[in-house]
């Protein structure tokens, strides 16, 4: 549905964006994500048509971006940065607005308007003027905007800043619910949000993409991946961790905490964590063991995305 | 051409929903009416004509219509909203176009709203109702002139005061290049035909032949070449920036 090819984008002699190539399908969420400046943005810009690229080709669905730029764009929902709307507009007045700029009008526009309002929770705020709400209702009004057209591509820059933790509960939702249908990229800094929605995920550092995968498959990345810990009631942590490290398919295991007992044990390969944790577990019903807990570390996205977005001279400060 | 009404008309009630139109529609009769009737004397003139109303108009919308103008695209800019707008399947053409003609459709009512000038003056004698007319489209095509000025300097910036003194000064530009105390300053030192040259670019040369009575076709090009420059340079603008 969205398919971007070797996009650039200098602003004068700086690289903003720098050959940034990616596909998504109808049904996958695509997360973006960054630090501050990474090119997110910009990339989300040239997408949505609103900066033509310096280099490089976007289609949406069938039609070019630059080419035939106004087809494009009818397939496309866009909520941008900080969510502008039109502050001197009534939420419905705008909605409407943004209807009919769509293309639809009459009865079409106003059930499209309905849809948008039942689907963002707008209706007690229907008739005030948007300079008048919190936050959170204009982030919804914006966002209600981006879906109007029940468009097949949405594109959604950080649409749960600024929300407070249910309305954020409540974009995942719609976002996951919606990804369903249709080809979604969203970009983010909370890391607990891609993998509460993303289908796949990208880090961009830079103007460039450092990692394409699903959460999953990022968070094999880490460290602690495929680890497994181990927590007693009793015991010495001394006597348990020299026990563990005969195990054959542990590399090696560090003592989390004496009293009670925490081991780590590492496996040999990150994908061989089950393989450990059996083994761990037969292991502590033959030695009797009074077991807390044993369980496989999925690696943490937060420590990946560190340790990809880092300039190499902080990633030596950081492990010191 | 859906679209720019679409726009045009998002836009007009945006100008009714703050008080934008009405100080302006309101400032603009107040001052129309002190100056035709306190600083020219209509009355005491004793002429069956409204240059005495007219006479004033290239000055009261030097300040007005920029006031009206400087937050076209300033405001869309500052906002963000410009980002919204030209991601709809919109061309900026089609926005830029919907826009001017908005507030350009406020300035037409505002003249609109003089006709008791009209009726009064038809009252007390027997007035040349065309020259009368022709004055209105003069006025109305100055007044466009000016916006379109106006559009361009608040598309190069997201402030609205320095939007509203570029086009305050670019729009002085356009009357001193043509007033009589300037234009009779450059004779002294220059050659007629680079007088008459300059002065050719001025609405005030164009103004007044057109309140003579005559819609002359150069006057009217003049008007409309002016708008389309100024629309033009503000697509300019509006891309330049998007290109960053």
């Amino acid at each position: 549905m969205i398919k971007v090819r070797n996009l650039k984008k200098h602003f004068g002699p700086k690289v903003a964006v720098n050959g940034v190539s990616f596909t998504i399908e109808r049904g996958e969420v695509l997360g973006f994500l960054g630090p501050n400046g990474a090119g997110k943005s910009t990339t989300m810009r040239m997408i949505t048509g609103f900066i033509p690229p310096s280099e490089g080709e976007i289609k949406i669905g069938e039609f070019d971006m630059l080419k035939n730029p106004i087809a494009a764009k009818r397939l496309i929902g866009y909520l941008p940065e900080n969510a502008p709307s039109y502050a001197d507009m009534s939420v419905h007045g705008f909605l409407s607005f943004a209807a009919e700029l769509r293309g639809l009008s009459g009865d079409a526009n106003k059930r499209a308007v309905a849809r948008a309002i039942e689907m963002c929770f707008l209706e007690p705020v229907l008739h005030q003027s948007i300079e008048t709400l919190s936050k959170g209702y204009r982030h919804r009004t914006c966002f209600a905007q981006s879906i109007i057209h029940d468009p097949a591509v949405l594109i959604l820059d950080e649409p749960t800043d600024g929300l407070d933790p249910n309305q954020k509960h409540e974009m995942r939702t719609l976002i996951r619910r919606m990804g369903e249908k249709k080809a979604i990229i969203f970009s983010t800094h909370i890391l607990e949000e891609v993998e509460a929605v993303c289908s796949r995920a990208v880090i961009i550092d830079r103007g460039q993409i450092v990692a394409n995968g699903t959460p999953r498959e990022l968070k094999m990345r880490s460290d602690q991946a495929g680890a497994v810990t181990l927590r007693l009631l009793d015991g010495s942590a001394a006597a348990v961790k020299s026990k563990i490290d005969q195990i054959s398919a542990v590399a090696r295991s560090i003592v989390l905490s004496e009293s009670p007992v925490a081991v780590r044990a590492f496996p040999r390969q990150k994908e061989s964590g089950d393989e450990v944790s059996r083994a761990l577990g037969e292991m502590a019903s033959k030695e009797r063991w009074k077991v807390q807990e044993l369980r496989i570390e999925e690696g943490r996205l937060d420590e990946v995305f560190r340790g990809i977005t880092l300039p190499d001279n902080k990633k030596e400060e950081t492990k010191k | 051409m859906k679209e720019i009404l679409i726009i045009a008309k998002r836009e007009l009630r945006g100008y009714f929903s703050s008080p934008v139109a009405f100080v302006f529609i309101v400032i603009f009769l107040l001052l129309s009416g002190f100056f035709t009737f306190m600083m020219a004397n209509f009355f005491e003139r004793g002429e069956a004509n409204l240059q005495s109303f007219f006479m004033w108009h290239p000055w009261l919308y030097l300040f007005l219509v920029p006031a009206v103008g400087m937050r076209m695209w300033s405001d869309e800019r500052r906002l963000g909203t410009i980002e919204l707008l030209l991601t709809m399947p919109v061309t900026p053409w089609q926005a830029i176009v919907g826009k001017f003609l908005a507030s350009w459709l406020i300035i037409g009512l505002a003249l609109l709203l003089t006709f008791p000038l009209v009726i009064t003056v038809n009252y007390l004698g027997n007035p040349d109702n065309g020259v009368i007319f022709a004055s209105y489209i003069g006025s109305l095509l100055m007044a466009g002139a000016y916006l379109a000025i106006s559009a361009m300097t608040s598309a190069m910036t997201r402030n609205q005061v320095v939007s509203f003194i570029v086009s305050v000064v670019l729009s002085l530009f356009l009357i001193l290049a043509g007033w009589p105390p300037v234009t009779n300053l450059l004779v002294s030192w220059a050659q007629p035909w680079l007088v008459d040259g300059i002065a050719a670019f001025s609405v005030m040369t164009h103004f007044d032949s057109i309140q003579k009575g005559v819609l002359d076709s150069r006057d009217l090009l003049y008007f409309l070449s002016v708008m389309g420059f100024s629309l033009f340079t503000t697509s300019v603008i509006i891309r330049a920036h998007r290109a960053g």
